[in-house]
């Protein structure tokens, strides 16, 4: 495989915008009506909306989040997860739900620089916290050691798990972690791949400990 | 998931009397605590968890590891699990502690757990987390279905005719063994509970877990000082290799004077209804000679009182070679 065929295409567009935007479709009024704080820029983009926009829904309540670096004003139901919150209202769709009971750690993300399961928590509970989704790792032309690793070590096969995958490599970076596969292999556990591309994931994991250590 | 008020309390006066107003808090609290979230959220989820009030305690300070006066160890109630685990007093000189707490669930998990969290995690039971099914500790007098059932991974010790229920807790394990105490706050002022009153057996009242009463805050743990010299073992069978609850497990604190034990304590997980203490197990070993027979006969001792289910009568053995290799290899250490 040439070194050309490793780049990946900017995703655009999305399955998600495709929907948004395909005008009348069924399929877009009905999506577009679980994510009340999106709207549409001139540009065609998908952004959160200024809170002033957003409809005061009964029951909602404010909050501030920062995720990636940029502040997002929300109003959202308290029960909202921080995974959907961030996949639903805040339209980042990188971060996966898998079980959503914890099982899977699809969902990994990073609040104040360590990985956690947005599943199991609620949005509310980290307004005005530093949170990292894969996103706010790198991107397609400048990617993170890790996702870059990830793509030359063919780290994956369906990709469904992959964001979370590495967003709990990138954080056991700094954790302790012995230099042997088998601690790596255990520090990874919560991360369930279905496909089995464990060996190529502790592959990639190393390649950038190697480097970076 | 029902529908709650979310509120971050000011201080922790406000959290208690806010929590004071909950009918009980035990199953069916209408006031919960919320801490790392990892078992409350995964269970509203499920609707078998569905307080009105969340009372988010995260920002209040509780979260502080600290000497205590008489050489023991303070661990504040919101300290993540990861932390626990990885403070250096707890890796040297409780470190049954730290292996317990590794051994249990994931890297993302254990920073999200807390201490606090940890001691009241519920039972992984599958008729408990399924509101389908009958359950006398989620829906008192509604019947026992995994008497009968699917109770493989349930308790051989502890239970009664109304729940079998198996306590999933690692850290509870450890905590048992160094002999913790909680420490609560609630309306009418602190109090010190030792671990072993923490939680109760299940008896005819399986909705009614720990001694905690409406209003109590579990504000921190403290471990007495380090057993000096003491070998230090934490032992987790499991079908996997990791991220899997325990089908046995064994804490074990020895120290031994001129190959005689002259001081063991002795706990085990994935056993019991609750954290299982062996003071039995302990006093078969107090003085005598470190060796293969004796430790068989503690683990003997240990499950003399285990009363399998239908699927689970391999645990009594399983619980009796995990004890004796934990002491086995505990005094080669």
């Amino acid at each position: 495989m040439s070194d050309k065929d490793f780049k990946m295409q900017p995703p655009d567009p999305t399955r998600r915008k495709f929907l948004l935007t395909s005008g009348s479709g069924v399929a877009a009024s009905l999506v577009a009506g679980y994510i009340p704080a999106l709207t549409k820029s001139d540009a065609g983009e998908i952004d959160a909306a200024p809170i002033a926009d957003v409809p005061n829904i009964e029951g909602t309540v404010p909050i501030a989040l920062r995720i990636n670096g940029k502040d997002h004003q929300l109003r959202i139901d308290p029960r909202t997860t921080l995974l959907d919150c961030i996949r639903e209202t805040v339209a980042l769709t990188g971060t996966k739900k898998g079980c959503d009971h914890g099982q899977c750690g699809a969902c990994t993300v990073h609040v104040n620089g360590r990985r956690v399961l947005s599943c199991l928590n609620l949005a509310l509970m980290h307004d005005g916290e530093e949170i990292t989704t894969v996103e706010g790792l790198g991107t397609p032309e400048a990617m993170h050691p890790m996702q870059a690793s990830f793509l030359a070590c063919d780290a994956y096969q369906c990709g469904y798990c992959t964001s979370g995958q590495i967003m709990s490599a990138v954080a056991l970076l700094k954790e302790p972690c012995g230099p042997d596969d088998a601690s790596v292999k255990e520090l990874m556990s919560g991360n369930i791949c279905r496909c089995g591309a464990y060996a190529n994931i502790v592959e990639a994991i190393q390649h950038v400990r190697k480097r970076l250590m | 998931m029902h529908i709650f008020e979310f509120i971050r309390p000011s201080d922790q006066a406000a959290a208690i009397v806010t929590a004071a107003q909950s009918k009980t808090a035990q199953q069916g609290a209408d006031v919960r605590f919320m801490g790392g979230g990892t078992t409350l959220i995964d269970l509203m989820k499920l609707n078998v968890e569905t307080p009105d009030r969340v009372l988010d305690i995260n920002r209040l300070p509780l979260d502080k590891i600290e000497a205590s006066p008489d050489g023991g160890l303070k661990i504040g109630a919101t300290v993540r699990n990861s932390d626990l685990a990885n403070h250096p007093r707890v890796q040297k000189e409780y470190s049954v502690l730290s292996q317990a707490i590794l051994n249990g669930a994931s890297a993302q998990i254990r920073n999200m757990a807390t201490v606090g969290g940890n001691l009241l995690q519920r039972t992984r039971c599958v008729y408990f987390r399924d509101t389908a099914m009958p359950c006398n500790k989620r829906e008192p007098g509604s019947g026992c279905p995994a008497i009968t059932g699917h109770n493989r991974t349930l308790a051989i010790l502890g239970a009664s005719e109304h729940c079998i229920a198996t306590n999933p807790s690692d850290m509870c394990v450890a905590m048992a063994a160094l002999e913790a105490t909680i420490h609560v706050q609630g309306q009418k002022g602190p109090r010190a509970i030792p671990f072993s009153d923490l939680h109760l057996l299940p008896g005819n009242t399986p909705q009614r877990e720990t001694v905690l009463e409406p209003g109590d805050l579990i504000t921190h743990v403290t471990l007495p000082p380090p057993v000096v010299g003491s070998k230090q073992l934490y032992l987790k069978l499991r079908d996997r290799a990791s991220y899997e609850f325990a089908l046995a497990s064994a804490a074990v604190v020895l120290t031994l004077a001129a190959g005689r034990i002259t001081h063991a304590r002795i706990a085990l997980g994935g056993v019991g209804t609750k954290p299982w203490r062996s003071h039995e197990a302990e006093a078969e070993l107090i003085g005598k000679a470190a060796a293969e027979t004796i430790f068989r006969q503690a683990a003997e001792t240990a499950m003399r009182g285990a009363k399998p289910q239908t699927e689970n009568r391999f645990k009594i053995e399983l619980a009796k070679r995990c004890l004796t290799h934990a002491l086995r290899t505990a005094v080669a250490s």
